[in-house]
């Protein structure tokens, strides 16, 4: 395989530029202020919108952030990833018959103002002497984590990783989130005095019986695991879609093929496949074994892709992986027809018999989905359709253990402002049934 | 096309667009250039006394993204030397013969001073002379401007010196920064002026620095009052400009009005037409944008005489002064209602939040299903573009209870979504001065009040 590697740095630098204080203050101005406005029942965390732009309207950058924090730590990944078109932007009055108000990008200029300034979230309220364990430190960890400290209870994050963040700091590419705006996010969750532990995995170097025994209450927010294997013939060379975009991330060159096939149709599929092609491939073709109408990515990432330069296989169902010298040389696929829907609404595919042809190329990626948590096995925790089974206070079945994000999340779209809300209202929850107890540590 | 030529007391010019006498009018090679642009007129910056001028003269009020609703001013009259003004003068008028030239004035209130300066000015050939008695800052504290305008006795003492020297239309500028702005007009009708101009600028500060803790804009660290004008002023002399209509000895003395305050826009112009202005003068507009504005004035004013059927700008002033009326004289059975056009509403609910919090309480919030909602009654775990498009309620109005306010009209960011309709009243048509005539007792007492209203079937709520 050829390395056609471009500087990553620059190929994949944040694709928007920060509002300009003269842009932000026209488009905030530009804002009606709707009263008990639909972008905020659209924004999962419900953020005050109309109220946050108002202020940076007034130029109060300060009462801004504060009332984006209020209702959403993680403010600064949810302004970069979060899909506008179909949350806030797409609730927008203004849409219907002129264009909507650009919130996601006044959120990320009231955030970074709050960086620029230190103007970050205080604990206010006295300690509680309850302690809270919470498992990974994606948005769902984060976000469950800072709202119990500003609660005034004493939280612990176990993160198996070298680095916390979860997929804000390994899975989201840095086009839309530079690896900074994760960790920074870190950083302000550990100044709300959250510890966080990285390197140390539950089940492995520390046990569920542990944390039962030291703390109040613990938070699963383990998310989804890698790639699910597809159980073709060579599949050994092809590499997991999660991994293609945490090793672009880690600044580290990568090897990029000249002929580059991405097996899916997710938006994580379309992170990859628009990766290898900043990263110098001169052929990516997404391979999909349905159409363009049932794609599970947003549209405006199929959009983004297509302006990218990205080709689209569509009704291809991946079949074998011909290997040469140790390296995939080409993608056989089979030709597929659509029949009836099946359970998730969609058109059941045929694979056609006999059909195969051949793609060629020298690097195949899949991001076909990811599979369910394994830590429900390990923790003995009743299950729905393979994700953590959980009450509407996302108590577990296991008294006092919770679980938050994508991990649980058996129905919708993941993503990573419906994990904040998770973390945030899981936080009320372990707060108030807390509350209600005796102060004996031990698991509630 | 329609004819917009004035005649205003004996000034001649091809349209009724005068620059104002300010900045934009302060020399000879600006009002050449105006005048190139198409204006149909220049009242030259006022010439007097002596004066030195400050820096950080002009203020402005600013309201959201847009600049400049106002300006204020320190600056004083032309500090330029009189010989110079006076040369630039005559050699305008030259250059420019069908256009009109007329000179502000302003010297200390002394017979020979007002002699002397109104020869100077006839010499150069002008078509008429302004007598500032305005300025509200600095020259007023010398007993001149404002400090004139504010004293009706003043206002006809210096007319009648004015008046017996001078050849020329003659046109008293009006100060608003009066109680009662009739009075210094009929001063004028009294001493012989040939016609009234309004509004001068209006006293204001116009904002502090925040950081500094100054006044806005600082000279040197002091601040104080200034002149205030733009579109923001607009209503203000709209309402001093009706007055006068409105008043028999100004109306009967037939004097013509050279209308200002606030025009920026051909709409502007025409309603200072409508009010009873025959002339007009710009100032701040063109201080914001330069003298090209002056193509739409002209072009816009025409297009709109066309379609109303008005020939000439004479058919268009003082057509909508019949209607200037007083409450008493309001139809207290005539009733509006608004209703809202769901087929345009957007949804923002600012009708809503506006009259439930401060009107009359009578705009409700109605589901998709046609139910009666709170507002923020959606579920917390309810989220997306879909949940909240669809969810969305519909502002209706109850008919019952709105009282007209016209609140939501003026708040809904929509064109034509809100109308207010007319509903009969089932009352017969009455004023407050023919009920306080008629039955004075409802008028003065609250218990015949209440009779009264139940007698004829009015109810609030």
């Amino acid at each position: 395989m050829e390395s056609g590697c471009k500087d990553i740095g620059e190929a994949l630098k944040e694709q928007l530029p920060p509002l300009t204080p003269n842009a932000a203050s026209i488009e905030a101005d530009r804002c009606l202020y709707c009263y008990d406005a639909p972008c905020t029942h659209a924004c999962p965390t419900h953020i005050d919108i109309p109220r946050f732009i108002k202020k940076i309207a007034t130029n109060n950058l300060r009462g801004s952030a504060e009332t984006i924090f209020a209702a959403n730590l993680l403010g600064a990944t949810c302004a970069r990833v979060c899909p506008v078109q179909e949350l806030c932007e797409g609730a927008c009055v203004l849409g219907s018959d002129h264009k909507p108000i650009a919130i996601g990008r006044l959120q990320r200029y009231a955030m970074d103002h709050a960086k620029q300034t230190g103007g970050y979230p205080v604990v206010k309220a006295a300690p509680t002497g309850r302690k809270i364990a919470v498992i990974g430190s994606g948005p769902a960890g984060l976000s469950c984590a800072g709202e119990l400290a500003k609660l005034g209870h004493a939280v612990t994050v176990y993160e198996k990783r070298d680095l916390a963040g979860g997929l804000s700091t390994y899975g989201i590419i840095a086009l839309r989130e530079p690896v900074e705006v994760a960790l920074e996010e870190v950083r302000m969750i550990e100044g709300l005095g959250v510890e966080i532990k990285t390197g140390i995995e539950l089940g492995k170097d520390i046990s569920i019986a542990e944390l039962q025994a030291k703390f109040d209450g613990v938070v699963l927010s383990v998310g989804l695991g890698r790639t699910p294997r597809l159980g073709i013939q060579g599949e050994d060379a092809i590499i997991d879609g999660l991994e293609f975009i945490e090793s672009s991330k880690s600044g580290i060159i990568i090897d990029i093929g000249r002929n580059v096939i991405v097996i899916g149709a997710g938006n994580t599929a379309v992170d990859c496949a628009t990766i290898a092609k900043r990263l110098g491939a001169e052929r990516v073709t997404m391979v999909y074994r349905r159409t363009d109408r049932e794609m599970t990515c947003y549209e405006h990432e199929y959009d983004f892709a297509r302006k990218e330069g990205i080709e689209f296989r569509f009704l291809s169902q991946p079949s074998r992986v011909l290997i040469d010298g140790g390296l995939p040389v080409a993608l056989e696929c089979l030709r597929v027809e659509l029949g009836e829907p099946d359970s998730s609404g969609r058109p059941s595919p045929i694979y056609v018999e006999g059909s195969e042809f051949v793609l060629t190329a020298d690097q195949i990626v899949k991001a076909v989905g990811q599979i369910k948590p394994a830590v429900s096995s390990l923790l003995g925790l009743e299950t729905k359709k393979g994700f953590i089974a959980v009450d509407d206070g996302f108590q577990t079945s296991v008294e006092g253990i919770y679980a938050i994000g994508d991990c649980i999340r058996s129905r919708g779209a993941a993503s990573t402002v419906m994990a904040v809300q998770d973390g945030k209202l899981a936080a009320m929850t372990i707060h108030h049934k807390l509350a209600q107890q005796p102060l004996t540590t031990g698991v509630v | 096309m329609a004819d917009l030529r004035i005649n205003f007391a004996g000034i001649k010019c091809p349209n009724p667009f005068w620059l104002a006498s300010a900045p934009p009018t302060n020399s000879g090679a600006q009002i050449h250039k105006a005048f190139e642009a198409g204006w149909g007129g220049a009242v030259w910056k006022t010439i007097g006394a002596p004066v030195l001028n400050v820096s950080n003269r002009y203020g402005a009020w600013h309201y959201g993204r847009q600049r400049m609703l106002a300006i204020n001013n320190v600056e004083l009259i032309s500090d330029r030397p009189i010989e110079i003004n006076l040369h630039e003068i005559a050699e305008v008028k030259r250059a420019w013969p069908d256009r009109a030239v007329i000179i502000s004035a302003m010297v200390e209130a002394k017979p020979e001073a007002w002699r002397d300066i109104v020869r100077l000015i006839e010499d150069t050939g002008a078509d008429g002379i302004e007598l500032n008695y305005g300025c509200p800052h600095g020259m007023s504290e010398r007993g001149m401007g404002s400090a004139v305008g504010q004293v009706p006795e003043y206002c006809e003492q210096i007319t009648r010196w004015v008046m017996d020297v001078a050849s020329i239309p003659v046109i008293m500028k009006l100060t608003p920064n009066i109680t009662n702005i009739v009075l210094p007009a009929r001063a004028g009708v009294a001493a012989g002026a040939s016609a009234l101009s309004l509004i001068n600028t209006i006293n204001s500060i116009v904002g502090v620095n925040l950081d500094t803790l100054e006044l806005t804009p600082s000279i040197g660290g002091k601040g104080g009052h200034g002149g205030y004008a733009g579109p923001a002023v607009k209503p203000i002399a709209l309402n001093m400009l009706a007055e006068l209509g409105k008043d028999e000895i100004v109306a009967n003395s037939g004097l013509p009005i050279s209308g200002m305050g606030g025009i920026a826009t051909w709409q502007d112009a025409a309603q200072f037409l409508l009010l009873g202005a025959s002339s007009l003068q710009v100032c701040t507009a063109v201080m914001h944008y330069g003298y090209r504005l002056i193509e739409d004035l002209c072009d816009g004013l025409s297009n709109w005489m066309d379609e109303k059927g008005f020939k000439t700008i004479a058919d268009v002033t003082g057509k909508s002064l019949h209607r200037v009326s007083e409450f008493k004289d309001f139809d207290l059975s005539f009733r509006a209602v608004a209703r809202i056009n769901p087929d345009k509403c957007i949804k923002c609910n600012l009708c809503y939040v506006a009259c439930n919090d401060t009107a009359h309480q009578c705009i409700d919030l109605v589901s998709p299903q046609g139910d009666l909602v709170s507002p923020l009654s959606y579920d917390v775990r309810s989220n997306g573009k879909h949940d909240a498009v669809e969810t969305r309620p519909q502002p209706v109005v109850r008919d019952e209870d709105c009282v007209g306010c016209r609140l939501c009209y003026n708040v809904c960011p929509v064109d034509e979504c809100i109308e207010m309709i007319e509903l009969p009243s089932g009352r017969e048509s009455i004023t407050w001065s023919q009920l306080s005539e008629q039955q004075p007792v409802i008028t003065e007492d609250w218990e015949e009040m209440k009779k009264y209203r139940d007698r004829v079937g009015i109810h609030i709520h």
